[in-house]
C-alpha cells in the first residue's frame, strides 16, 4: 500500500500537459481524480514515475447542454450527477453514476479518467457506448475525434495515443421515442459490474423498435456493443417477449471472464437477463 | 457538581471513549513516533511453499536510506513463537510447529516473512524490498484440508504426518453409533465454514524500543493481551526476564480475535531494536495483514442428524476436518475442539453426540480465534442440521427446535460433551419473542402468496447457545482443555484522597466500551458519581496481570473482579467509619456512598470522608493499613452460556440468485445488560459479521497457495448500505456464576446470525428441493443451487 517514488507536476493548461506528456514519454501518467490510478499505484500494479495532474485545468470541468451534450474530461461525477440541465438531456448518466462507488468516489472521480482508464468493470463505459458518444483527444498534432464504438481496445487499453489527452466528451442528446437505462449487478467488495447493462432505444411510432444500441461491461475484458441483440430488436415489437428474445441472441462467441465473483458461464447467462431489464427500462423510458 | 449516580447499571448512556476516537484524537500505533525510530518492512514469499535456496540482500543494504537488513538466519538466538493452547495436551498428541521472526531455509504460505528492512522512512524500506534477491525452489502446494490429509500430499511439517497437527474426539461415540443404527430418520450433509479475514479496521503492527543500560524493552502493540505477550515473549521467545519488558497497547482499532495473538513482528521489532541501538516500528499494511494476521474458520465437516418422524432428535454426529494454515497460531488447536466440539449440540437435549476433529497444515496462512471462535461454526453447523431434518420430517423448523430444547428445569445442564454444564437459560420464550416479533404465522401466508406470483421469499431461525466468561482456570488450564496457562482475571479499585475512584484492569477494551461499562458498575456499586470512576487498562506496568479481552470475558469474569474489588472496599470503609463515628463496625449500612449506623442515618460519613481519613492516616483502627486499595484475581466457577433466537427473511431473485435480506430480528440474552447501548452496538456489528459470513465473505486461495482475496476491492466486507435495518430485543435469564448475573455479548451476534440468512435462503427455494448450499451464498451459487435442482423449469 506504499507506492514508489514519483515526480509530480502540475498543469495549468491544455498545452501545458501536452508538453509534460511529451518531454516525460512512456514514465509519465496523467493524474485526473485519481481514483484509479493511486489505487494502482498503492498496490504497485503501476508505478509511473511522473505524475501530471490535470485537475488545475478548468476547461476541461464544464457540461454544455445545445444540439448536442459536450462533457470537459475532468467533470466529476458529482458534477454530471447535480447538473439539472443534464439530467433533462441525457437521465440516464445520472442514473448511471448514482450507482458508481461511494460520494468520495464521485467527488473525485471523471467521467475523462473512467474512460481512459478502460477498467473492463467500469460503468460508464457502457454508458457512453450505447449513447454513441465522440471523444475528443488533443495530441502534439492537434485535435481529432474518436468514435466510441473505436475507444477501447483492450482490458484497461484504448485507442488514445501516449501523448494524447482526452478532453471532451460529446453525446446526443434524448429525442422524442428515444430512451436509455443503466442496470448493474453489483460485484460487493468493490462496487464495481460483475455485469453492467446499458441501452439506449428508439422507438416508432407504432411502438416498434426504430434504433437500438445496447452494451454491456464488467463481464468481459472490455465494454462492448452487442450488435445481435440490436439487430434482433431493431424492426420487431417493443414489448417484454421480443425484449427477451432479442436478449437470447448474445453471441456464443462473445468473449467473457471469469474470477472469484462469477464464473463465465454465469456471466454469459447474467449478460442476457441485464441487457433484457435495460432494454426494457429503456424502452419504458422511451415510451 | 455533579449530579448524584441513580442506577447507572442498565443505563443506555453513550461510550465515554467516543469523543476522542471519533474526533481523531486518539492514540493508535501508528500515531506513535518515537526519537531516533526506523521503519521496518518486511520481504515476503511470492510461493505457498518453497524451499529458499539463497537470499542475497546486499543491493538493498546498500541503498540510500536504508539501516539494515535481516534474514531469518539472523534471528537463530531467539526461539519460534509460542502455541499456548494444545488441543488436550497430555491426552491428545500435538504435533506443533509454530512460526519463528522470519522464515528460515523453508517458505510455506504466501506471506511467510523472509526478510525485514529497517530504513529511515517507510518509503525507502517499502522500495529497498525490491531490491532483495531470493532463490526459492518451488514446492508442491496444498490448500484444502481434506486434500492435505489424503496420501501422497504435499507434507509441510517433518513432525506431522499426513499434515495432521491433532486427532480429538468428544463425546460418545459408540453411544451415538448406537443411535443412528437405530434411528427412523437420519441426514447427512456436508458443512463448509468458509475462510473469513477478520478485516480489524486498525490493521496490527508492533514499535520496539531498547534501553541498553537497563537491558528493559518497550514494546507498543496492537494487542487484546499486553499481559500475556509479556510473558509469552519474554519467557518463551527471548528468554529473559519478564520484568525486562513492558507491553503497552495503545487505542486498538478492533481486533475480532486477530489481535490475541503472538506475532512475529513482536519479535522482530524487539529483536532488531536491541541490535541496531534504535526504536523499530512495523505496521502491516492491508495487503499484509490480509496475507499474514491470522484467519477465521475454515471447517468442512461431514454432519449427521438423526431422529424419529415425530421430530425428537436422538443423534449427532460431526467429522471435521480444521484447516489451520501453516503453522500453529498461538491459541489455534483450542478453536476448533474446546470452543466448538463441546457445544456443538447447541439448545438442544441430544441424547447421543459424538464430534471428531482433525487439525490440518496447509499452505495457507494461520487460522485462529475470529469473533465467536468455534462457536460459530458449531452453532452453524447444528441449526443448518435442525432445519434439514425438520425439512426431511416435513415439520416447521420452530416446532422441531420447540421440541428438543433444552428446558429450564434442566440447568444447570451437561451436554454429554465433555463441557462444562450450562449455567442457566430459557430458550423458548427468546424463540416465541423472535417469531412474534417477525408475525412468523403471517409470514408463512405471504410466503405462499408470493409463491404463486414468481416472487421467493424464505424464513430462517437460529437458535443459538454459547460459551463466554471463559474460564475456571482448573478447566481449561493444563490439567483440563489444554489452555497454557489460567484464565482469571484481575482488578484493582482505589479510592484516592480526593474521593476519585480509580479502577485498574487486567481486561483492555478495543471496542467493546469497557471503560464506560466498567465505569458504570462501579458508580452503582460504590454510590460515587460515574465521572468520579477512572478505569486504566492495556499497560503492564501500573495494571495488575491479566489474561486480557476476548472470549466475551470482560464483563463476566473481568467486571466479577471489579465488583469483588469494590465489594472489600466497602467491607474496608464500613470498618473505618465505624471507628470514625465511635460506632460498632457491625452496626454500618454502606448505601449511595455513605456509611452510617444502622437505624440512624443521620450518624454518617460518606466515602469521600472516609477516603480522606484512609489516605491519611491520622487515625485508623487498630491494626488497618492506610488507603481504600483493594485487588481481586477472580477465577470464575463456571462459564457462562448466553443464548438467544435470530430470524431472518429474505428474499431471492430466481433469475440472478440474488439474495436481498428483507428482516432482521434478533432476540438475545446475555443476562442482566450493564449498558444496552453498548450491547446493542456489539450486536449490530456481530449479526453484520455473520451476515457477511452468509452473503458476502470468503478468503480464497488458488490451487498454487495465492490469496485471491487479497485486497478489500475482492473481499466483501459490508458496508451499512448492504444490510438492513436490525430489530433488536432481549429476554434476561440472569447467570448465577457470577454476583451481577452478566453472561457477555461480544460475540453472540457473530455466532447467531449466519445460519438465521442461510436457513432462511434454503427455505426461499425449497420449491426447488434446494437442501443445503454452502456459504457464502453469492448470486452465482444461488443460481447454481436452483438451476441444477429437478424442480427447476
Ligand atoms: C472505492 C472505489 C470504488 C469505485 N467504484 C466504482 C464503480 O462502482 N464503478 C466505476 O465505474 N468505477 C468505480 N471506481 C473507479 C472510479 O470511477 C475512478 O474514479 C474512475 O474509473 C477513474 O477516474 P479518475 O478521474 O479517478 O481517473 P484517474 O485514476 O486519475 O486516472 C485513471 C487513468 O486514466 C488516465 N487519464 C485520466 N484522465 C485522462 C485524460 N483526460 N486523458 C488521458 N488520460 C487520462 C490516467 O492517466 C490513468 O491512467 C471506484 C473507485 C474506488 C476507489
Amino acid at each position: 500500500m506504499i507506492p514508489s517514488a514519483f515526480e509530480y507536476y502540475a498543469a495549468n493548461s491544455v498545452d501545458e500537459a501536452l508538453k509534460l506528456l511529451a518531454e516525460h514519454g512512456d514514465e509519465a501518467k496523467i493524474l485526473a481524480g485519481g481514483h484509479s490510478l493511486l489505487p494502482a499505484m498503492k498496490l504497485r500494479l503501476a508505478a509511473p514515475t511522473v505524475l501530471i495532474d490535470i485537475n488545475p485545468i478548468a476547461e476541461l470541468r464544464s457540461i454544455n447542454v445545445g444540439d448536442k451534450v459536450t462533457i470537459g474530461a475532468m467533470t466529476t461525477y458529482a458534477s454530471l450527477l447535480n447538473s439539472a440541465e443534464l439530467k433533462a438531456a441525457l437521465p440516464v448518466i445520472a442514473e448511471a453514476v448514482d450507482q458508481i462507488g461511494d460520494p468520495q468516489v464521485r467527488n473525485r472521480g471523471t467521467i475523462g479518467g473512467a474512460l481512459a482508464h478502460a477498467d473492463p468493470a467500469a460503468d460508464l463505459p457502457a454508458v457512453i457506448l450505447a449513447l454513441g458518444g465522440t471523444l475528443t483527444a488533443q495530441g502534439p498534432e492537434g485535435t481529432r475525434e474518436i468514435s466510441i464504438d473505436d475507444f477501447f481496445v483492450d482490458m484497461l487499453t484504448t485507442s488514445l495515443e501516449p501523448n494524447e489527452l482526452l478532453t471532451t466528451i460529446t453525446l446526443p442528446k434524448m429525442g422524442a421515442g428515444e430512451g436509455a437505462s443503466y442496470v448493474k449487478m453489483v460485484q460487493p467488495a468493490s462496487g464495481y459490474a460483475i455485469v453492467g447493462a446499458a441501452a439506449w432505444v428508439k422507438l416508432n411510432a407504432d411502438g416498434t423498435v426504430a434504433a437500438a444500441r445496447v452494451a454491456i461491461t464488467g463481464a468481459g475484458p472490455k465494454p462492448t456493443r452487442l450488435e445481435e441483440v440490436e439487430n434482433a430488436l431493431v424492426g420487431g415489437a417493443s414489448s417484454e417477449e421480443a425484449v427477451t428474445a432479442a436478449s437470447e441472441a448474445v453471441s456464443d462467441e462473445l468473449e467473457l471472464l471469469g474470477d472469484i465473483h462469477a464464473s463465465e458461464d454465469y456471466r454469459r447467462a447474467m449478460v442476457k437477463v441485464y441487457t433484457r431489464r435495460a432494454i426494457l427500462k429503456a424502452i419504458k423510458a422511451a415510451s | 457538581m455533579s449530579v448524584a449516580p441513580t442506577k447507572m447499571f442498565g443505563a443506555a448512556i453513550k461510550r465515554r471513549e467516543d469523543p476522542q476516537l471519533i474526533t481523531g484524537q486518539g492514540n493508535y500505533l501508528d500515531d506513535i513516533k518515537l526519537p531516533g525510530m526506523v521503519h521496518a518492512a518486511v520481504l515476503r514469499s511470492p510461493y505457498g511453499h518453497a524451499k529458499i535456496l539463497k537470499i542475497d540482500t546486499s543491493r538493498a543494504q546498500a541503498a540510500p536510506g536504508v539501516v539494515a537488513v535481516f534474514t531469518g538466519a539472523d534471528m537463530m538466538d531467539i526461539n519460534p513463537l509460542p502455541c499456548a493452547w494444545t488441543a488436550a495436551s497430555g491426552r491428545v498428541q500435538n504435533n506443533i510447529n509454530t512460526p519463528r521472526a522470519l522464515a528460515v531455509d523453508v517458505v510455506r504460505f504466501v506471506g511467510d516473512p523472509v526478510a525485514l528492512v529497517l530504513a529511515e522512512d517507510r518509503y525507502t524500506a517499502r522500495d529497498a524490498l525490491e531490491l532483495i534477491d531470493v532463490e526459492y525452489e518451488p514446492l508442491d502446494v496444498v490448500v484444502d484440508g481434506r486434500k492435505a490429509v489424503e496420501p501422497g500430499a504435499p507434507q509441510l511439517h517433518e513432525n506431522a504426518p499426513n499434515n495432521i497437527v491433532f486427532e480429538w474426539d468428544c463425546g460418545d461415540k459408540a453411544k451415538t453409533d448406537a443411535a443412528f443404527a437405530a434411528a427412523e430418520v437420519a441426514v447427512k450433509e456436508e458443512i463448509i465454514n468458509q475462510r473469513l479475514l477478520p478485516t480489524p479496521m486498525e490493521t496490527r503492527g508492533s514499535i520496539a524500543r531498547y534501553e541498553p543500560s537497563t537491558q528493559e524493552f518497550t514494546v507498543w502493540m496492537t494487542s487484546q493481551a499486553p499481559h500475556v505477550m509479556r510473558l509469552l515473549l519474554t519467557a518463551f521467545v527471548f528468554g529473559i526476564p519478564e520484568s525486562k519488558l513492558r507491553c503497552i497497547s495503545p487505542h486498538v482499532g478492533g481486533g475480532f480475535g486477530q489481535k490475541i495473538f503472538c506475532y512475529n513482528d513482536m519479535a522482530f521489532t524487539m529483536w532488531a531494536a536491541r541490535k541496531i541501538g534504535r526504536p523499530v516500528k512495523f505496521v502491516e499494511d492491508r495487503s499484509e495483514n490480509f496475507k499474514y494476521s491470522t484467519h477465521g474458520r475454515d471447517h468442512i465437516t461431514v454432519a449427521e442428524i438423526c431422529g424419529t418422524r415425530d421430530g425428537k432428535i436422538t443423534g449427532l454426529r460431526a467429522d471435521t476436518i480444521a484447516n489451520l494454515g501453516a503453522y500453529i497460531s498461538t491459541i489455534a488447536p483450542g478453536i476448533p475442539t474446546t470452543l466448538y466440539g463441546r457445544i456443538l449440540s447447541g439448545v438442544y437435549k441430544i441424547p447421543a453426540a459424538y464430534c471428531r476433529v482433525r487439525g490440518v497444515y496447509t499452505n495457507t496462512a494461520m487460522v485462529d480465534a475470529y469473533r465467536g471462535a468455534g462457536r460459530p461454526e458449531a452453532s452453524y453447523l447444528i441449526e443448518r442440521m435442525i432445519d434439514r431434518f425438520a425439512a426431511e420430517i416435513g415439520m416447521d423448523p420452530a416446532e422441531v427446535r420447540r421440541k428438543n430444547f433444552i428446558q429450564p428445569e434442566d440447568f444447570p445442564y451437561d451436554n454429554g460433551l465433555g463441557l462444562l454444564p450450562y449455567d442457566s437459560g430459557n430458550y423458548e420464550p427468546a424463540l416465541d419473542k423472535a417469531l412474534a416479533t417477525i408475525g412468523y404465522k403471517d409470514f408463512r401466508k405471504e410466503q405462499e402468496e408470493a409463491r404463486k406470483q414468481g416472487r421467493y421469499l424464505g424464513v430462517g431461525i437460529s437458535s443459538y447457545v454459547e460459551i463466554c466468561g471463559v474460564a475456571p482456570s482448573a478447566w481449561i488450564g493444563l490439567p483440563g482443555e489444554g489452555w497454557g496457562a489460567g484464565l482469571w482475571e484481575s482488578a484493582n479499585v482505589r479510592v484516592h484522597l480526593t474521593g476519585q475512584v480509580v479502577v485498574t484492569t487486567g481486561s483492555l477494551p478495543h471496542g467493546q466500551g469497557l471503560e464506560t461499562t466498567f465505569a458504570q458498575l462501579v458508580a452503582d456499586e460504590l454510590g460515587v458519581p460515574y465521572e468520579n470512576v477512572l478505569v486504566e487498562h492495556s499497560d503492564t506496568a501500573g495494571t495488575p496481570f491479566g489474561y486480557g479481552t476476548y472470549g466475551s470475558r470482560s464483563a463476566a469474569v473481568g467486571g466479577t473482579a471489579i465488583h469483588k474489588s469494590v465489594t472489600k472496599i466497602k467491607e474496608k470503609a464500613k470498618k473505618l467509619a465505624a471507628h470514625m463515628l465511635e460506632a460498632n463496625p457491625d452496626d454500618m449500612v454502606y448505601e449511595d456512598g455513605k456509611v452510617y449506623v444502622k437505624g440512624s442515618p443521620d450518624r454518617s460519613k460518606t466515602l469521600a470522608e472516609i477516603a480522606l481519613q484512609a489516605s491519611v492516616a491520622y487515625s485508623l483502627p487498630e491494626g488497618m493499613e492506610p488507603f481504600l486499595d483493594e485487588t481481586t484475581y477472580y477465577d470464575p466457577p463456571n462459564c457462562t452460556f448466553p443464548f438467544g433466537t435470530h430470524i431472518a427473511i429474505v428474499e431471492v431473485d430466481i433469475e440472478t440468485g440474488r439474495v436481498d435480506l428483507l428482516r432482521y430480528v434478533a432476540v438475545d440474552d446475555c443476562g442482566p445488560q450493564i449498558n444496552p447501548l453498548i450491547v446493542q452496538g456489539q450486536i449490530h456489528g456481530g449479526i453484520t459479521q455473520g451476515v457477511a459470513q452468509a452473503l458476502y465473505e470468503q478468503a480464497v486461495y488458488d490451487e498454487n497457495g495465492q490469496l485471491l482475496s487479497g485486497t478489500l476491492m475482492d473481499y466483501a466486507v459490508p458496508t451499512a448500505a448492504q444490510v438492513p435495518h436490525y430489530e433488536l430485543d432481549h429476554t434476561v435469564t440472569p447467570s448465577p456464576v457470577n454476583p451481577m448475573g452478566v453472561k457477555g455479548a461480544g460475540e453472540a451476534g457473530t455466532i447467531g446470525s449466519a445460519q438465521a440468512v442461510m436457513n432462511a435462503i434454503i427455505d426461499a427455494l425449497s420449491p426447488f428441493g434446494v437442501k443445503h448450499m454452502q456459504m457464502p451464498a453469492t448470486p452465482e451459487r444461488v443460481w447454481r443451487a436452483i438451476h441444477s435442482s429437478n424442480n427447476h423449469n
